[in-house]
């Protein structure tokens, strides 16, 4: 803060609180203390006169406590300009104070978790009702609240995995996350228009939807030049490293013949961020166990 | 009726200078010395006094499945009422209560004038016990006004000590058994005195309402009344010449006077009324009800008790002061019945019948639809449109349940999570679901649909919520 809106702060601030001191007084000057008069301010309507009495003594007193409130609120708090006030009182503070204090509270529940593997866990109730709030309030708006992810975020509701569904790679992705890339074109930059086309086809193939057998074959021999190295000579997908399986129902970014060759002709990145920092490994523990258990009897 | 009650004419103008110069607007009390009397109507104050004190005092300490019969849950937002759990959600019904007491109160008000004030208002409640206390430790009305004069000394500095004691007690107790309504009541006991609280609210509520039942039923009594209950201000728009009150019959008692018992007051040219100024000395509001019908008068009919024992004495019939409405004291004809009445009666009886339909038929469960706000739909990989929300289904009932959701609105749809689940009683329960519709079935981009939560066992406690469906264009 400036030191022009400093000040500009502290003179409104003080200035009202002195303001209404001196009214206080102000109007008090020529009346007699605790006696009622019978002057008259002169103001006259309709017959009716005003007394010039003054203030009964409580409210006088009630004016008088709220000056002092304020002027100790304006020592103590911050409240003038970027005075800190003498309680050292900040949001952030408070924030914190609040933050540890619910800690506190819950830390005894997430510790007896912990102590828990995340097998054992996907079977507990009270485990699996704490991890769908966290779920909620941290996963759903990307994934969905039932975990059926969306166009470019993963389904993780079923058991197509991009890095692998067991209990340990899910935490590890959770806590960490993921940087998944597709290149443009794979491994082959100089892909043409009809390339990409054949390509798509062969992927097409597996799920019998193929257009063109003759481009579809082509599409099969450019895979192995231009994408098997991450996908696998049979598509397969290498969870290592994140590459999705082809040859399944599953298209992250969209299953149309339009959107597949998008996806080879621009290539993808897909951003998981990590959540131990947000979260904190107990919970993060926790998480991964509902997500687990989220493809259990499937 | 009898004159009017003279107006104190206060005119600053009209004031000679030299004798008064200033005078005070504000008044300072002057103590009411209130002698205490028995007659019938102190005998049904006594007794619904003892009804209505029971009530407070016992009803927080009685339990109805393990929960207090009357127990506000502040913190959990669940009200339990005679074994009935109230949720924020049926706040409705409490205003609705509220306003069948205050026209309850209008009724029987405009019907029999303030004899909610004289016999069930928690102020004259109270300022009787504390003046029963008053009465037992410093003696009658005579030895109370000698006491006040005497100097100070060990027996006067006793009696006080005494009485002011026994007033803080019965305060406390009214506080803690008042905060014994917000707080179960038998662990407030004990953390009370084991200094158990978490944070000081619970001790300062229960100093607080200690603290303003000594100052209303020790201190302020009738001022409470007089210059800080609204209801005095208002109640005079429901009374009429037909309302029943508290009346000083002067057509029988003037011109008053005082005379010997042997003497026959038609002889004298006198009324019955003897002058003797009991009913003045026994109102607790300090006014004199011969002068007619005033807004301090809170209908408790001591005046009546005292007047009936020296009608008695002087061998004369009761009831110079008694319960009569203005046009009997006039010699007109009155009516009990009559349009203002009848109207109440109607709108209360309408509303009461209303609540009761309302708090029969309230169905114990709620649902809530929160649509996914990330992404707005699905597509699977069957080709089917999903949409995803979060059911919030409230239990109310005071048991567990098993529930089970539907959903209806387009042809084919269907929810492909779980749909029966169990919930505890009270719990928020938050069920994720999906539900899937073949595009086929999609004539627009948004669909209104309707879910449905029902009971398993009970088919009749469901809950219904709206919501909609959103697909792709063109898909």
């Amino acid at each position: 803060m400036s030191s022009f809106w400093n000040a500009w702060i502290i003179i409104i601030s003080l200035g009202s609180v002195f303001g209404c001191w001196w009214l206080l007084f102000a109007t008090r000057k020529g009346q007699k203390n605790n006696t009622e008069s019978e002057a008259t301010t002169g103001h006259v309507y309709d017959g009716i006169e005003e007394y010039d009495n003054p203030l009964p003594k409580w409210w006088f007193y009630m004016f008088m406590g709220t000056i002092f409130f304020a002027l100790a609120y304006y020592a103590l708090y911050p409240g003038l300009g970027s005075y800190k006030g003498l309680l050292g009182w900040t949001s952030t503070g408070q924030w914190e104070q609040e933050v540890a204090d619910a800690d506190a509270k819950y830390g005894p529940i997430f510790e007896a978790f912990a102590e828990k593997s995340i097998e054992e866990l996907a079977t507990d109730d009270a485990a699996l009702k704490v991890g769908q709030r966290l779920f909620a309030n941290n996963c759903a708006i990307c994934h969905g609240s039932t975990a059926r992810g969306s166009v470019g975020f993963p389904n993780l509701a079923d058991n197509d995995w991009l890095y692998g569904g067991d209990p340990d790679t899910i935490k590890q992705t959770i806590a960490h996350g993921r940087n998944g890339n597709m290149p443009a074109k794979g491994l082959n930059p100089a892909m043409t228009k009809s390339d990409i086309a054949d390509l798509t086809n062969y992927l097409l193939s597996f799920s019998n939807r193929a257009t063109d057998n003759a481009s579809s074959e082509r599409g099969a021999e450019m895979f192995q030049t231009a994408c098997s190295a991450c996908h696998g000579a049979d598509a397969k997908g290498t969870p290592a490293m994140g590459a999705p399986n082809l040859t399944d129902n599953v298209w992250l970014y969209g299953s149309t013949p339009t959107m597949i060759m998008q996806t080879i002709e621009y290539g993808r990145a897909g951003v998981m961020p990590a959540h131990n920092d947000l979260l904190g490994e107990e919970k993060v523990h926790v998480l991964a166990a509902y997500i687990y258990s989220l493809s259990q009897g499937k | 009726m009898s004159a009017k009650i003279p107006v104190k004419n206060i005119d600053p103008s009209s004031k000679n200078d030299a004798e008064v110069t200033t005078y005070d607007l504000y008044a300072s009390r002057e103590k009411i010395y209130v002698k205490a009397v028995t007659g019938v109507f102190q005998r049904i104050r006594t007794g619904s006094l003892w009804l209505l004190m029971g009530m407070y005092f016992v009803f927080c300490w009685v339990s109805i499945n393990g929960e207090q019969l009357i127990y506000f849950d502040i913190p959990g937002r669940k009200f339990h009422l005679f074994g009935a759990t109230f949720w924020p959600q049926d706040f409705v019904l409490l205003s609705w209560l509220l306003i069948i007491c205050a026209f309850g109160l209008f009724f029987i008000t405009s019907l029999f004038g303030r004899v909610w004030c004289g016999y069930t208002c928690p102020q004259t409640v109270w300022t009787f016990i504390f003046m029963w206390v008053e009465e037992k430790v410093e003696g009658s009305r005579n030895k109370r006004m000698k006491l006040d004069k005497a100097p100070n000394d060990a027996s006067k500095t006793f009696k006080k000590v005494l009485k002011h004691s026994i007033w803080l007690l019965i305060a406390f107790a009214t506080g803690l058994t008042f905060v014994g309504y917000f707080y179960p009541i038998r662990e407030l006991i004990v953390d009370f005195f084991s200094f158990n609280f978490i944070g000081g609210w619970a001790y300062f509520w229960i100093l607080f309402f200690t603290a303003a039942t000594y100052a209303n039923a020790g201190w302020l009594r009738e001022q409470v009344c007089l210059y800080m209950c609204p209801y005095a201000r208002f109640q005079s728009v429901m009374f009429d010449k037909d309302t029943m009150v508290v009346s000083y019959d002067p057509n029988r008692g003037e011109p008053r006077g005082s005379r010997k018992k042997s003497v026959d007051p038609k002889q004298t040219g006198l009324g019955d009324c003897v002058d003797c100024g009991l009913c003045v000395q026994v109102c607790p509001t300090g006014i004199d009800i011969r002068d007619g019908l005033q807004y301090e008068c809170i209908g408790c009919a001591l005046c009546i008790d005292a007047c009936d024992q020296v009608m008695e004495k002087m061998n004369y019939p009761k009831g110079l002061i008694r319960y009569d409405n203005e046009n009997t004291l006039e010699g007109k004809e009155s009516h009990m019945v009559r349009p203002k009445s009848v109207g109440y009666g109607l709108v209360l009886l309408f509303m009461i019948s209303s609540v009761i339909y309302a708090v029969y038929s309230r169905v114990p469960v709620a649902l809530d639809v929160i649509k996914d706000r990330g992404a707005l739909y699905q597509l699977t990989g069957m080709g089917l449109v999903e949409n995803s929300y979060t059911l919030k289904v409230i239990n109310m009932a005071n048991t567990e349940r098993e529930f089970e959701v539907r959903v209806s609105g387009i042809e084919g749809i269907k929810i492909t999570t779980t749909t029966r689940f169990t919930a505890n009683s009270g719990e928020v329960h938050s069920l994720p679901t999906s539900i899937e519709i073949d595009p086929a079935n999609m004539t627009e981009t948004k669909h209104d649909i309707e879910f449905e939560v029902i009971a398993v066992d009970d088919p009749t406690v469901k809950a219904t919520s709206d919501s909609r469906f959103l697909a792709p264009l063109n898909y």
